[in-house]
């Protein structure tokens, strides 16, 4: 059922309170939009509201952290990227066991306009030694991975969407960090494709109808999930690259320094000459319903479609 | 004022009828700041909406920026564009972006939207206007829950230091934020000492009384050496009786029932 991440990532909260009694929850005045809400009624001892003041609430992630607790720390992805520089001090640097949890990235958030987008974010988290980067495709991934970042040592960013999205993995699905995921491909499995697809949050769904539309045309395209941004998997990149003719990436977020970037890098350093089409945000972003904006800025399928038959010559 | 006075319930209906159209949007904090812009626009604030790049316009910066249908309407009616293109806030392509951006639309000076900024931004152009010795004022306007924010005690500190008396902060109270009442989430007050404490001329009045707002924007005229602070008291969605001082109605679009009743109200209420 087409859930959003974020509202996973509120009941996985509550589910895990118990299991994990040294997570703690600190807001920014958002707590109804990143789902926290629950929690914070269920748990108020370990709730902490900080107001509209994002830098203190990170720092004081930080130190929590640095004592023993689990902080989880949310906002929109906008407005924690904002931190950067706390971020990279009072976080990385110390290696702060502190979970930064942004919501409604991208373009995904719609009428709100661009101020409101975290499109950058990424491209940022990517850049500090030792942050993971999580972001789940769907409802039974961000569960799974909101578990993971709470019994993993070390700072985390987990990235969540605002709009719902469909269920792209089966019941059995395994969360494991650093993989990259196959979400669909066609069956009988062809020994070659034509593409394989590397998508991320919200824009998974539509790679995979891209790829099942594709297959009555006559190609072969393989749609992997790329759940863990950083580190980032560069050993299933290579298994990939040796059946695919090329890669396309495709993201809801600015086209520098995000998925596409990670898989360029990791596509060059194997020197197996494969293309990277990628697929991403050039603008600042702008209103609009999450859906039309995919459109507009080449995100959907259609667009998805076509960056994996393009002539590249 | 009698005429500001209906102009301010026109101002209303439009705030609720944009918002409606949208389908998303922040009724609360327009409904709380209007009455503050229309004052503003109608008797202080130098503009010319056929010029609005004339060099020598006094500034506004609109620092909580999900009140912009507040300020679209005000700039509507000044005529800096069509009265009509209210109802594509929000709307693919529109000017009127879900927040405000300058790029796109007559009459905004600053982009804004991510909360803490506006006030740095207007000390800028007060700066600015000081070092070319006009005789421009810059407008501020905040959110009490946006003066949570660290960046905003860093703005008021420099502003005195550089003896900003052509800047004028007005900060909206109508003691409302997302999670809940301000004074509950990360309490201010005493605001108007903090602010005299950081050698701001402050006066403190009712934000929905259109003379004392007129009084205070000539009183701030007068101060010789120091940045000038408003603190308007208001109510969030005042004007509208479902919606004032109620939390649910700070980031969320009436149906067309509510629209109905929230019109009649500030129409012939
Ligand atoms: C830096 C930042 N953090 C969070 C938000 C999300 N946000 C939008 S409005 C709002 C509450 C604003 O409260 P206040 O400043 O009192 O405005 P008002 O009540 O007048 O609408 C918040 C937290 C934001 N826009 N910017």
């Amino acid at each position: 059922m087409a859930k959003a991440t974020r509202e996973a990532f509120g009941e996985a909260l509550v589910s895990l309170a118990e299991k994990f009694p040294q997570m703690v929850v600190l807001d920014s005045d958002l707590s109804k939009s990143t789902m926290t809400v629950d929690f914070a009624k269920k748990y108020p001892q370990r709730h902490f509201e900080f107001g509209i003041a994002e830098s203190n609430m990170i720092g004081a992630a930080a130190g929590l952290a640095l004592y023993g607790k689990v902080p989880v720390c949310t906002s929109f992805a906008c407005f924690l990227i904002g931190r950067l520089e706390t971020i990279r001090v009072a976080v990385t640097l110390n290696g702060a066991n502190v979970k930064l949890v942004g919501t409604h990235a991208g373009l995904g958030i719609g009428d709100d306009g661009a101020s409101q987008m975290g499109l950058e974010d990424v491209a940022a988290m990517r850049s500090l030694p030792g942050m993971t980067i999580l972001q789940p495709g769907d409802a039974l991934e961000a569960r799974q991975a909101v578990e993971w970042m709470l019994q993993h040592r070390g700072p985390v960013y987990l990235r969540l969407t605002r709009q719902k999205l469909d269920d792209v993995h089966r019941p059995d699905y395994k969360f494991e960090c650093g993989k990259l995921d196959i979400v669909w491909e066609p069956e009988p499995k062809a020994k070659h494709f034509q593409a394989t697809v590397l998508a991320s949050g919200g824009t998974v769904g539509g790679a995979v109808n891209a790829a099942k539309e594709l297959l009555p045309k006559g190609f072969a395209v393989r749609v992997v999930n790329a759940g863990t941004l950083a580190p980032f998997d560069v050993d299933s990149v290579e298994d990939f690259a040796k059946d695919s003719e090329r890669f396309v990436t495709v993201e809801d977020h600015n086209i520098v320094g995000g998925l596409g970037s990670a898989a360029c890098e990791a596509a060059a350093s194997l020197g197996m000459g494969k293309p990277v089409v990628c697929l991403g945000v050039r603008e600042t972003g702008e209103s609009g319903l999450a859906a039309q904006l995919y459109d507009k800025h080449g995100l959907s399928a259609p667009h998805i479609m076509e960056a994996c038959i393009r002539n590249l010559s | 004022m009698e005429d500001l006075s209906s102009q301010t319930k026109e101002l209303r209906a439009d705030i609720i009828r944009m918002i409606t159209a949208a389908g998303s949007g922040h009724p609360g904090g327009s409904l709380s700041v209007i009455d503050l812009l229309a004052v503003l626009y109608a008797k202080h604030l130098r503009h010319d909406p056929k010029k609005p790049d004339w060099p020598g316009r006094d500034r506004l910066v609109l620092s909580k920026g999900h009140a912009c249908p507040a300020l679209y309407a005000v700039l509507a009616h000044r005529g800096f564009f069509p009265q009509e293109e209210l109802m594509t806030l929000r709307k693919l392509g529109s000017r009127l972006q879900g927040h405000p951006e300058r790029h796109r639309l007559p009459g905004i000076e600053a982009a804004t939207g991510s909360l803490g900024q506006g006030l740095s931004m207007g000390l800028g152009m007060a700066l600015a206007a000081k070092m070319d010795g006009a005789d421009q004022r810059i407008f501020v306007v905040t959110g009490d829950g946006e003066m949570q924010a660290g960046q905003v005690w860093e703005a008021l500190m420099a502003a005195p230091k550089f003896k900003l008396d052509n800047l004028t902060l007005i900060v909206d109270c109508n003691n409302g934020q997302i999670d809940g009442h301000v004074n509950e989430i990360m309490a201010l007050d005493p605001l108007a000492e903090k602010l005299k404490s950081f050698n701001w001329d402050t006066r403190t009045i009712d934000g929905h009384d259109l003379a004392a707002i007129d009084g205070a924007l000539s009183a701030v005229k007068t101060v010789k050496g120091k940045p000038q602070a408003i603190v308007a008291r208001t109510i969030k969605g005042k004007g509208v009786s479902f919606m004032e001082d109620n939390i649910a109605w700070h980031g969320k679009a009436p149906n067309q029932e509510e629209c109905e009743r929230a019109l009649k109200e500030i129409l012939h209420g």
